[in-house]
């Protein structure tokens, strides 16, 4: 089964680079005092055409979604978590057939966390495009019988919004106490504010940015420049050749994992501390930290679609509210009406602290309301996957006050 | 910190220059005390300014919507007058550029609130009479680990605010939470002005 979120791994106090379960059962039994216990995912099916940015639509299409907690009477304690990168709808807790397959915020969401689920009923879900269930590149498309792949379309994160606002009318919920979300999850979470303005009342943005610098697009110019040059990616179509562009997403992913650590945690972690205590003048892992990279790229590798790889890397760089508004993203979240909490990590150096200060600049000069923390953790942008005592108090007191506004 | 019969005069006094319904900018807000304090007799809007992680959280607990930042960077994220009061309260003795972030306020807010222990205390010139370094309600620090590092009497604000074409509005001064009338800079240990700048018409 697949196991999601950006790098379990960091969860570790020392890297044991090859012993995934004990990722997760470190990750079970931190948190095993207020577990959700067993999730079970669920599925919608939209049949109403969804029209997508780049001017193409999509007639059928199905969502994976999870849900924890109980809808109130009066609808008004639904909060949406939306995933990042390589996350999906497993939000929390564990499945019945798989008990190592924790949700990827586990930490963050579950009775008496943060996000406590004794309060809130809280949604995750699979993006449109995603490989975890909702309808992407891997799935049949009905009119030609065989996977979309290379057909499926360029998604952006406003047609996943526009996606998931349906699901929130598929599940009679008309206004979220709260959308959270880090990186490209937090992106949505913006997305959400503009364009559903009445649906929306607080969200939750953490390590964002208003848009992707040219660093950023750079390092997922080499992502996917690894997979399409990849000899078994035959222009993403490779499905009916029964291979997967392994090579390349491997790399891709690899790279994605450098920009995830602050350069300090990553030599705190790993140094230049040798597998063999000694040199040995070869290309075999040597130093620790290729041993982690080659890992996290294998497991990567062995479950995550390339073609989805390619369209979420894409939705990330096209992201960019302001730039229909020339650039002014204060003019761009004018109509967001609702209260934000903005947090960022000192050491975050792909979504730097600069750029959050960016989107509450924008929020201050609309008079929003809006609280903004700067976390000071050594972890870089995985710092929102953490469970760092000052980062989940004050989402907890966020939550609390959220709470007090809708209601149990 | 101090004296809680202080702190309220202090509050006191500040809440009741706030007009009804004022967006306010609190600078060095703490824990968010003042600024409920605020929502709740004058029904105010605005945001507290904070650096510590404590009382950034304080903050969110109270209900206040705080930015977390070091005000010595100036108030670059806000708006030439987008706040009809930036306060700053017991925080300008421990800034490094007090002046600039004096003007500072003057750009982002209408007027300005500021409150500060007033060094000229008798009880502060009679330690340093005797040779040490006050300590008391409102300077409650050792010489050592003092985050105090502009101190400054009454009349040198007066004196300030004078070269500087601040035009102050009002003043009170306060001793454990009476308010001091004669001879305010020898028996007032803590200063609350509000002022304006003397270029725009109040």
């Amino acid at each position: 089964m697949t196991r999601v979120g950006l790098s379990c791994s960091t969860f570790l106090p020392n890297p044991v680079l090859r012993k995934a379960h004990r990722v997760l059962i470190f990750m079970d039994t931190a948190s095993s005092k207020s577990s959700l216990g067993v999730v079970t995912p669920q599925r919608a099916a939209f049949s109403e055409p969804l029209p997508l940015t780049c001017g193409r639509s999509i007639a059928n299409y199905e969502l994976a979604y999870e849900t924890y907690g109980t809808l109130n009477a009066a609808r008004t304690n639904a909060v949406l978590v939306c995933h990042a990168l390589n996350a999906s709808h497993h939000v929390a807790g564990i499945y019945a057939d798989d008990p190592n397959n924790v949700g990827w915020w586990d930490n963050m969401i579950g009775p008496g966390k943060p996000l406590d689920t004794n309060r809130f009923f809280v949604i995750g879900v699979n993006n449109l495009g995603g490989c975890h269930g909702s309808t992407g590149p891997l799935s049949v498309n009905p009119d030609t019988g065989k996977p979309w792949g290379a057909s499926f379309p360029v998604v952006t994160v406003d047609d996943w919004v526009d996606a998931q606002a349906r699901l929130a009318d598929h599940l009679g919920i008309k206004r979220f106490a709260a959308v959270m979300g880090g990186s490209l999850g937090a992106m949505q979470c913006m997305c959400w504010s503009i364009a559903y303005p009445e649906r929306v009342r607080h969200a939750l943005v953490i390590a964002c940015a208003p848009n992707l610098s040219a660093q950023n697009i750079a390092f997922n110019e080499v992502a996917r420049q690894a997979i399409l040059t990849d000899p078994d990616f035959y222009g993403g179509d490779y499905y009916e050749h029964g291979v997967q562009p392994r090579r390349g997403l491997r790399v891709a992913r690899m790279v994605g994992h450098i920009t995830y650590l602050s350069d300090d945690e990553m030599g705190s972690k790993f140094g230049r501390t040798l597998k063999a205590g000694k040199l040995g003048y070869s290309f075999d892992t040597e130093f620790e930290i290729e041993s982690y990279l080659r890992y996290q790229g294998d497991k990567f590798s062995g479950y995550f679609d390339a073609n989805t790889y390619l369209r979420i890397t894409k939705a990330l760089d096209y992201f960019d509210p302001a730039l229909e508004h020339g650039g002014d993203l204060a003019k761009a979240m004018a109509p967001a009406k609702c209260g934000f909490l903005v947090v960022s990590f000192t050491t975050d150096w792909r979504f730097s602290p600069e750029r959050s200060r960016e989107i509450v600049h924008a929020l201050l000069k609309n008079k929003r309301e809006v609280t903004y923390a700067e976390i000071d953790a050594p972890h870089g942008h995985d710092a929102f996957l953490l469970e760092d005592p000052r980062y989940h108090k004050l989402v907890a007191a966020y939550f609390d006050r959220v709470h007090a506004e809708v209601g149990a | 910190m101090n004296g809680i019969s202080i702190d309220r005069a202090d509050f006191a006094a500040i809440a009741h220059w706030v007009k009804p319904d004022a967006r306010v900018l609190d600078l060095g807000c703490g824990d968010g005390s003042l600024f409920k304090y605020l929502q709740r007799e004058r029904n105010i809007c605005g945001y507290g300014v904070e650096i510590d992680d404590d009382n950034v959280l304080a903050c969110v607990h109270n209900g206040v919507n705080v930015i977390q930042r070091n005000l010595e960077r100036g108030l670059r994220d806000f708006e030439d007058q987008s706040f009809d009061y930036v306060i700053l309260s017991q925080t300008l003795q421990a800034m490094r550029n007090g002046e600039r972030l004096i003007q500072e306020m003057l750009r982002v807010g209408r007027e300005g609130i500021v409150t500060f222990p007033n060094f000229g205390y008798w009880r502060n010139r009679l330690q340093v009479l005797r040779g040490r370094m006050p300590l008391s309600d409102n300077l409650p620090y050792q010489w050592f680990d003092t985050p105090n590092i502009h101190l400054c009497t009454i009349d040198d604000f007066d004196r300030f605010c004078g070269e500087r074409n601040i035009r102050i509005l009002e003043r009170k001064v306060l001793t454990e939470g009476a308010t001091v009338r004669v001879m305010p800079n020898l028996r007032g240990a803590l200063a609350i002005y509000h002022f304006g700048d003397s270029k725009k018409v109040v």
